[in-house]
């Protein structure tokens, strides 16, 4: 601090060792290829760049139009306080996703190809251009928080007025892409585990990220009312926690019944890797499930905090068992990611962490005042028009 | 007229010609340790394998509807009307997805390059166009790989199996194998003993996913018009809410 450094804290120091060692994971990343940053190898081609940064990545920014979908089209108003965190989330979220990619595509340069090279029968490719117009998107619903700080009135008045259509969009592309990174598997029958492979996994995808949403919602609001020292929207959070609950327990029923209709529960006898990461995942999404049914769970912010956290953790367990865990064997070879791999995934996550600190701090993130003006003017002449 | 190889184990005596002939043909280094290396890599695009007293060979199936061309997002890989699948180093953005979905793990990388290619066999493409038989199987000394019209070769397979139904395992793998492979082959045991992947679905791959993909138009005009009416309906009843609200 004497020489005006920050002060060092605990959290900091862990930043700082996480930052360097990415760094110098990229650097072999640069010079040695793949074959000298990963453990990757021709019967194991995705390690946990795609598993964790990408398959995570987009799963865990779904809050972004799970709540763009429940204020602005389902026009619930209550959950407006968190609907811009949920967006600024899915902003970086997506971002740091494409980042992850950087370090994943063997000629990065060329990540724009898709977009050119049309192939339609390709997953990857929708999920590409998928991306691509979703980000977009989300950057035009992240635009109004810059605005407002800067009081540029014109164009939020403009942003305003494609708002609609916009936050359609932005669902539609979400609903495909989250799908589709469970289509992307549906290629691999005889190498993807039983207990994951199934016809219906774009649906699982798509339903667990709607959850996975809303518990990041709850995960990040926690926080940030730690780190900003705000009043927690318990009330608001306590319904979300509600409506979480609800949204597991269809996901857990369709789960049941697709593998009783395909005759897999004999595999959980086998003692094998697989049966217990599979139940690893199970029970991080059935037990804060259940516990969220109970209202004083849903009151206490630590205990619903808690609930968020493991579904958050347990459909990180599943996307990852989906594309790591599962296609091992299939594969016939065992991957363990190598130090590097790990760097570079922790370091994106610790940069997520930072940057969403940063702008929460200084653009209106959590109070959407603004906003709410404009529209109410808006209304104000409008409103004339409207026969009762 | 699709071509495609016929590869009879029972024939093969390991002396890996067809490796060399490969490795000639595309330009790579050939050696003793590269020969004594018993699978499929960058550099090596066929690989004979010892299986006990038993020989077997590896190559690109060249899949009659493959995996790889379909989950290609660029179209880097291509199946060409005469058989061979050919791959695009032009196009390629290196995402893998060919390797992950390819149920005969066939694509390989170029691990230790810093700007790495896709490699794999391409059954000889510009040889086919031009009628000559492909590297290996002009390689071969024993006639164990042969090259020629799809259907003679299957033709050609039935025949030796109802020939010498003692000597072979009463099959041809890739006749059905997902949806039909480019590369046949004949053994005098069940394929499994050999090194070949029997648990391969009998359907072509890439109708898994178009199942899916088909659907977006529909997912994306039911889904503008649903949250459309959604949004119509709810903003209506919000906007009548506060006008009777303002009156009261």
């Amino acid at each position: 601090m004497k020489w005006g450094l920050p002060k060092i804290t605990v959290w900091r120091t862990i930043f700082a060792a996480i930052l360097l060692s990415g760094l110098y994971a990229t650097y072999l990343r640069l010079m040695y290829g793949l074959g000298g940053s990963t453990n990757l190898s021709d019967q194991f081609p995705w390690g946990i760049w795609v598993g964790f940064d990408v398959m995570c990545g987009v799963a865990l920014a779904a809050g972004g139009f799970t709540l763009v979908a429940m204020v602005h089209i389902f026009n619930i108003e209550q959950y407006k306080p968190v609907l811009r965190p949920a967006i600024l989330t899915a902003f970086l979220g997506y971002l740091l996703v494409v980042v992850g990619l950087m370090f994943d595509l063997g000629r990065p340069y060329r990540v724009w190809h898709p977009l050119v090279m049309w192939n339609p029968h390709s997953v990857m490719f929708e999920v590409g251009w998928c991306v691509t117009l979703y980000t977009t998107v989300l950057f035009l619903e992240f635009l109004p928080m810059v605005f407002e700080q800067f009081g540029w009135h014109k164009p939020l008045e403009w942003i305003h007025k494609i708002s609609v259509p916009l936050m359609i969009l932005g669902v539609l592309l979400s609903t495909l892409h989250q799908s589709s990174l469970g289509s992307l598997f549906l290629i691999v029958p005889e190498k993807l585990y039983p207990l994951w492979y199934t016809p219906i996994l774009p649906l699982l995808f798509w339903v667990s990220a709607i959850a996975v949403g809303l518990a990041m919602t709850i995960f990040e609001s926690w926080h940030s009312s730690r780190a900003f020292g705000r009043a927690l929207e318990l009330p608001l959070l306590a319904s979300l926690g509600r409506v979480l609950a609800v949204v597991m327990s269809v996901y857990l029923w369709i789960r049941w019944l697709d593998m009783s209709h395909r005759h897999v529960f004999n595999l959980l006898t086998l003692n094998r890797t697989e049966t217990w990461l599979f139940g690893l995942e199970i029970a991080l999404m059935v037990v804060p499930t259940v516990l969220l049914y109970q209202a004083k769970v849903r009151l206490s912010p630590g205990a619903l905090y808690a609930c968020a956290v493991m579904v958050v953790f347990g459909i990180m367990t599943n996307r990852m068992n989906v594309g790591i865990t599962g296609m091992e064997a299939g594969s016939g070879t065992h991957y363990i990611p190598k130090w590097s791999e790990l760097a570079v995934t922790l370091s994106i996550v610790a940069v997520g962490f930072a940057v969403f600190h940063f702008v929460a701090q200084n653009f209106p993130v959590f109070e959407a005042h603004g906003e709410e003006t404009v529209l109410e003017e808006q209304e104000e002449t409008e409103g004339d028009s409207v026969a009762v | 007229m699709p071509k495609a190889i016929l590869y009879d184990s029972t024939l093969c005596i390991g002396c890996k010609a067809c490796e060399s002939g490969c490795a000639e043909r595309w330009g790579l280094p050939y050696n003793d340790k590269i020969a004594s290396e018993e699978k499929i890599s960058a550099h090596k695009l066929t690989a004979v394998e010892t299986h006990g007293e038993r020989f077997s060979r590896r190559l690109c199936m060249n899949c009659l509807q493959p995996a790889c061309v379909s989950v290609c997002p660029v179209g880097a890989l291509q199946k060409t009307a005469l058989g061979p699948v050919t791959y695009d180093g032009e196009k390629c953005m290196g995402c893998r997805y060919c390797m992950q979905a390819c149920p005969f793990q066939v694509p390989t990388y170029e691990w230790e390059k810093r700007l790495p290619l896709v490699r794999k066999c391409d059954m000889c493409s510009e040889r086919q166009h031009h009628g000559k038989q492909t590297a290996c199987a002009d390689a071969c000394p024993v006639g164990a790989t042969i090259n020629g019209d799809r259907d003679s070769l299957v033709a050609e397979a039935r025949s030796r199996i109802a020939k010498e139904p003692g000597k072979y395992y009463d099959r041809i793998y890739g006749l059905a194998e997902v949806g039909g492979t480019s590369v046949l082959y004949l053994s005098a045991v069940p394929f499994e003993q050999i090194g070949l992947r029997t648990n391969v679905p009998m359907e072509a791959l890439p109708e898994t996913t178009w199942r899916v993909l088909e659907l977006v138009p529909d997912v994306v005009s039911t889904g503008t018009v649903l949250l459309g009416g959604i949004w119509w309906i709810t903003n209506r009843r919000a906007e009548v809410a506060k006008k009777e609200g303002r009156r009261k």
